[in-house]
């Protein structure tokens, strides 16, 4: 394997992204647990997903639009669900988790109309929704890199903030901490994540990446920070693992990578119940 | 900011959920090294006072001033800790540890883009000590005691070194040995640290021998002056104002006027 990742150009491609993502999506992944809005990755996966399927719509019509990138659309769609998600949020004070079925439904939904006017699934889309490991290009390659570095130099600058206001929003807002524009550049850079991960990983099962590390780490780890390098630890683990066996079974990576993450789930909680078990 | 004497002046307030008024005309003020009590039953309003306080609900009539500046363009919010009523419902599996809750209190302090250095992790390990609490540092705060939970949100109210602190029923759900010793505390940040304290209650037996001032709050204000003055007010005209039999428990009163 390692002599056919010096061979091809697209191993090196789907291994290089799968690094980044496998710290970014993890580390976002913890503060919408923490949150309990864990649901959030899904609904813009699927918000995503819609603006995919417009892209490769557009690209069947306009024969030029078939050099952009279709990721592109899925982070556009993705950064307006996000804003429209913070916004129904706000109008159901009480029941903040309806954000997320309507948000969902309503992307199933556009993407659904967007697949049948382009006559059906092709190849193309089949990749997004399970991910593929020979898809990734160059041009992907830098697009998540760049919002690798946008997401970190977010998360460090402002991480006291993000901590605290998921500790504690109300006490975060009396401290003076400007809550509205922090959860905006938050769910932002959520959106923008899932985006680029769902090249490798797919829609349904990005939001398992962001989310199984962290209810693994969860279980065992101290404090905030060490959730956080354990989750990014895990999230590697069924990232690289994950792309391995997909080229060895020549199978989806998304399954692979989640049905790891899955495995190193259970085997932390049964090691914490034989932990506990002990004494 | 203007120099003013008071911490708090609280002007006229009037404040309504939908069409039911919770507060009625209140005014009240806090002056600077005072220890200011607020009392009266549940569901009386005081909660919703001290988020009007806070600037977290604006009230429909009248006006909130903070060290002499209106709320809303209030910027030293630093210098104001907060205990809330719901301090300790927070998610107790939430992953963080007693150093990482109180380090939160310095965020406003440190400002954006900012780091902890080993001062700020001296305060923070100084405001554990206050509390008693230093050797839980590294404990998850889920596995911690209501009582000691609630000493956590305390240190996390002192470690920006505010020149003044609102606790909003601090004590409920903590145990009533710990709860004395938490007014001890109380008292000794007040005398020997020169805080401004305005701490709410429901219970007033026991806090009036470390007030130095009592405000009763029941929709509107019916007391508020001097401790002294209050003990003078008459069980009676308590019993109206609780719509029950209260023991007002006399104290000697060590310390002066403010
Ligand atoms: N968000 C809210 N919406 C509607 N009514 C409320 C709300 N919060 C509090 N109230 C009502 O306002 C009154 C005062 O509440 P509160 O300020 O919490 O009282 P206290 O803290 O003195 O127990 C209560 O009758 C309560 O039911
Ligand atoms: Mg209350």
């Amino acid at each position: 394997m390692i002599e056919a990742i010096w061979k091809f150009e697209f191993l090196q491609n789907a291994f290089l992204a799968g690094i980044l993502i496998g710290i970014i999506a993890p580390l976002l992944g913890v503060f919408l647990v923490v949150r309990r809005q864990a649901l959030i990755a899904d609904a813009l996966s699927h918000i995503t997903l819609a603006g995919i399927a417009a892209s490769l719509l557009m690209g069947k019509y306009v024969t030029s639009w078939q050099a952009v990138n279709p990721v592109y659309m899925g982070m556009g769609f993705s950064a307006v669900g996000s804003l429209f998600i913070e916004q129904l949020r706000k109008v159901y004070k009480h029941f903040e988790e309806l954000a997320i079925p309507i948000t969902l439904s309503g992307g199933i939904g556009l993407g659904v109309v967007f697949i049948s006017l382009a006559d059906g699934f092709n190849s193309d889309l089949f990749n997004y929704l399970f991910g593929s490991v020979i898809a990734i290009s160059r041009g992907d390659l830098l697009a998540v890199s760049v919002i690798t570095f946008v997401v970190l130099v977010v998360v460090i600058m402002l991480y006291k903030e993000l901590f605290f206001l998921s500790f504690d929003e109300e006490h975060a807002i009396v401290s003076g901490i400007r809550g509205k524009w922090i959860h905006i550049v938050f769910i932002l850079i959520v959106a923008f994540v899932i985006a680029v991960s769902m090249q490798i990983v797919g829609v349904l099962l990005v939001s398992a990446l962001m989310t199984l590390p962290v209810a693994a780490s969860i279980r065992v780890a101290k404090g905030f920070k060490q959730t956080i390098f354990l989750s990014i630890i895990i999230g590697e683990c069924s990232v690289i693992g994950g792309l391995v066996l997909a080229y060895y079974l020549d199978i989806a990576p998304g399954g692979t990578i989640v049905l790891l993450s899955a495995i190193i789930l259970v085997l932390i909680l049964l090691f914490k119940r034989w932990k506990q078990g002990k004494s | 900011m203007t120099t003013n004497a008071n911490m708090i002046d609280v002007n006229n307030i009037s404040f309504h959920y939908g069409d039911r008024y919770v507060l009625e005309d209140v005014s009240f003020s806090v002056p600077k090294g005072a220890f200011v009590g607020l009392v009266g039953p549940n569901g009386s309003g005081k909660s919703t006072l001290i988020k009007i306080i806070l600037g977290l609900l604006k009230p429909q009539k009248g006006q909130v001033q903070l060290l002499g500046n209106k709320v809303n363009k209030f910027q030293q919010w630093c210098k104001v800790g907060y205990v809330s009523q719901k301090a300790n419902s927070f998610n107790s599996g939430f992953p963080a540890t007693v150093f990482e809750v109180v380090s939160m209190g310095l965020t406003s302090k440190l400002g954006l883009f900012r780091f902890m250095n080993s001062t700020h992790k001296q305060a923070v390990a100084d405001a554990l000590a206050l509390v008693g609490m230093e050797e839980y540092s590294e404990s998850n705060i889920g596995e911690l005691s209501g009582g000691q939970q609630q000493r956590v949100f305390i240190a996390r109210a002192l470690v920006s070194d505010p020149d003044f602190l609102i606790l909003d029923e601090p004590t409920v759900g903590v145990d009533s040995g710990s709860t004395s010793e938490f007014y001890n505390l109380l008292g000794k940040l007040n005398k020997e640290n020169g805080i401004t304290l305005l701490l709410v209650t429901h219970d007033i037996g026991t806090i009036t021998d470390k007030v130095t001032h009592v405000a009763c709050l029941n929709r509107t204000l019916h007391f508020h002056g001097e401790t002294e003055e209050f003990e003078q007010f008459n069980e009676s005209d308590l019993s109206d104002f609780y719509g029950h039999h209260v023991h007002v428990l006399n104290h000697d009163h060590g310390h002066g006027g403010v």
